[in-house]
């Protein structure tokens, strides 16, 4: 395994391993996640990336019976996420997520922008207005629903709600957001938008993405880390993974020729 | 070989007229009988149905017979129901839904659930009657009969509520937690908004039981012949609220039904059947808006 080192980190990742129950899903990995940068995690099926990205936001607490051994290094502070004393809702409100298919709430396209600043007791009218312009014009959605913020969100396009879903995870100005294969449901159109978005948003925000698809990993994202069987093969810059990867396995991989 | 292909078909199809007839017979005979039923109970009851009926009290006199302290009754009685066993079931239902961790405790918990749903209804009489009677010491009143009934409506309000809770898709939970939102918040905020029709749909089902049952009332001592009402919950001077009905004595339609049905004169007979019309009007109606309420909640919640 070869292990580039990144400029400033966002987080650290040291000898992660994750189970569930008794079946060990990641062993032992260890890779930065480089400071607003897009880091795309690609790999066959059933490979753990999927599960790597839900312990970066301990989504895999709502499972029971959950092991995490190793440690996950949040910067500034230095914190080790997986740590049992840090609340998993803590580190939540700090890393967004969005997921593979739209899901948006059943309630009017306002409401879902502004739902995490209400858990986190923000009431006043006009931040909330205000934040949720914000983060509609970041997830370049405003344009489209400017006139329609009381509609449900549901009345809109699939690309729209992912959009939308992009936007309520921007809203609470998280340091992080996880992309679960956000465009797996999506039209080819849709797909470009929420690429091209990704690009905009690595300015401000860390990002982190599972995708299928290797050439939206070629695309968006500044490092690669190809994952196999729970483990991490390899993590480089995108360019190198692509063009000049250390390992056989992800030349096979990145060729197409498995997986 | 082609005609042994058109007499095979033509044998299948034979069996297929042949089910089809039997199933048509199969419906028509209960929709036969139902109308049969609303039929004789019309134009029995129908007859006594007026606005005197409506608002009398019970009579020797058949004629002068109304079903007022019934009316009252059966509505009071359903409120005290309603407070109690909708908030229980729904917390109840939440907790094994969302909170409860999955185990052989929680599975034998949801097993009996079910199991008394289907216990009689004449058991849970017996039940609230040592309860509430002799160690509460709340009497025969109108408080007793609504927690009995609400005992009678508690599983099925539980049942409904889970299914209901179970409709919400784990996306949208999973969308509230990974905004950083507690367990209580995604119910408070998601979970129970979403789900607020299966939820009602399921309590009026179980109200609109509860409001015939007759035999567990009997048991806890409701009257059969009252000529009286309850004290009146809104009074005249501050605080304008008052609870005194709550521990009232009371009757209830179907008792009053009871009543009448079980005695010698025909008349008596008649009265019966308009009180049955009424209350079935009511049962009718309650299910009507249960079926409202799911037909708005599907096209209002789409995921």
């Amino acid at each position: 395994m070869t292990t580039a080192s990144v400029p400033p980190a966002k987080a650290e990742i040291r000898n992660l391993s994750f189970s569930f129950g008794r079946t060990e899903v990641l062993k032992s990995v260890s890779m930065p996640i480089a400071d607003r940068r897009v880091t795309a995690l690609i790999g066959p099926s059933g490979c753990g990336k999927t599960t790597f990205l839900r312990c970066l936001n301990r989504m895999q607490d709502l499972h029971p019976d959950v092991r995490y051994t190793g440690e996950i290094i949040l910067h500034p502070e230095q914190i080790n996420i997986i740590d049992p004393a840090i609340d998993p809702i803590e580190v939540r409100m700090r890393v967004g997520m969005v997921f593979q298919k739209p899901n948006p709430f059943p309630k009017s396209i306002f409401e879902n922008v502004v739902y995490g600043l209400r858990i986190r007791g923000i009431r006043d009218r006009a931040t909330l207005d205000e934040r949720a312009v914000q983060a509609l014009q970041e997830a370049a959605l405003w344009e489209e629903v400017k006139d329609r913020l009381r509609e449900p969100a549901t009345s809109l396009s699939g690309g729209q709600q992912q959009r939308l879903c992009i936007a309520r995870a921007l809203a609470t100005k998280p340091e992080m957001i996880l992309f679960d294969e956000p465009t797996s449901a999506l039209d080819p159109v849709a797909t470009a938008k929420i690429e091209e978005l990704m690009t905009s948003l690595k300015n401000e925000v860390t990002i982190v993405i599972v995708t299928h698809n290797m050439q939206q990993a070629a695309r968006v994202s500044d490092y690669t880390a190809f994952m196999f069987l729970g483990t991490l093969v390899e993590f480089d810059r995108t360019d190198t993974i692509f063009t000049n990867p250390s390992s056989s396995l992800t030349e096979e991989y990145v060729t197409g020729r498995f997986g | 070989m082609s005609h042994d292909i058109r007499m095979q078909i033509a044998g299948n199809k034979r069996r297929d007229r042949c089910f089809a007839a039997a199933g048509l017979v199969a419906m028509a005979f209960a929709v036969l009988i139902l109308l049969f039923l609303l039929m004789t109970l019309g134009v029995e009851g129908g007859r006594r149905l007026s606005w005197e009926f409506l608002t009398s009290y019970p009579s020797r006199v058949p004629s002068r017979a109304g079903i007022l302290p019934g009316c009252i009754g059966t509505v009071l009685v359903m409120l005290v129901t309603a407070w109690t066993s909708v908030p229980l079931g729904v917390a109840a239902a939440v907790y094994l839904e969302e909170y409860a961790p999955k185990n052989w405790l929680t599975a034998a918990i949801e097993i009996n659930i079910a199991n008394l749903a289907g216990v009689p209804s004449i058991v849970y009489g017996l039940m609230a009657l040592g309860l509430f009677v002799y160690q509460l010491h709340l009497g025969h009143s109108i408080l007793t009969a609504g927690l009995t009934l609400a005992l009678l409506c508690l599983p099925v309000v539980i049942i409904a509520t889970r299914e209901a809770i179970r409709t919400v898709p784990l996306s949208i939970r999973e969308a509230s937690y990974a905004l950083g939102a507690t367990k209580w918040q995604t119910v408070r905020d998601h979970v129970l908004p979403y789900s607020t029709g299966g939820i009602l749909t399921g309590v009026i089902i179980a109200l609109s039981r509860a409001i015939g049952e007759t035999a567990p009332l009997i048991t806890v001592g409701a009257l059969s012949f009252i000529a009286f009402l309850p004290t009146s919950p809104v009074t005249a001077e501050p605080p304008f609220l008052s609870l005194r009905w709550l521990l009232d004595p009371f009757t209830v339609l179907p008792m009053q039904m009871f009543n009448w049905v079980s005695r010698p004169q025909e008349a008596f007979h008649l009265n019966a059947a308009g009180a049955g019309l009424v209350l079935m009007s009511v049962t009718l109606a309650m299910n009507g808006l249960a079926f409202y309420i799911r037909y708005r909640t599907r096209r209002r919640i789409q995921w």
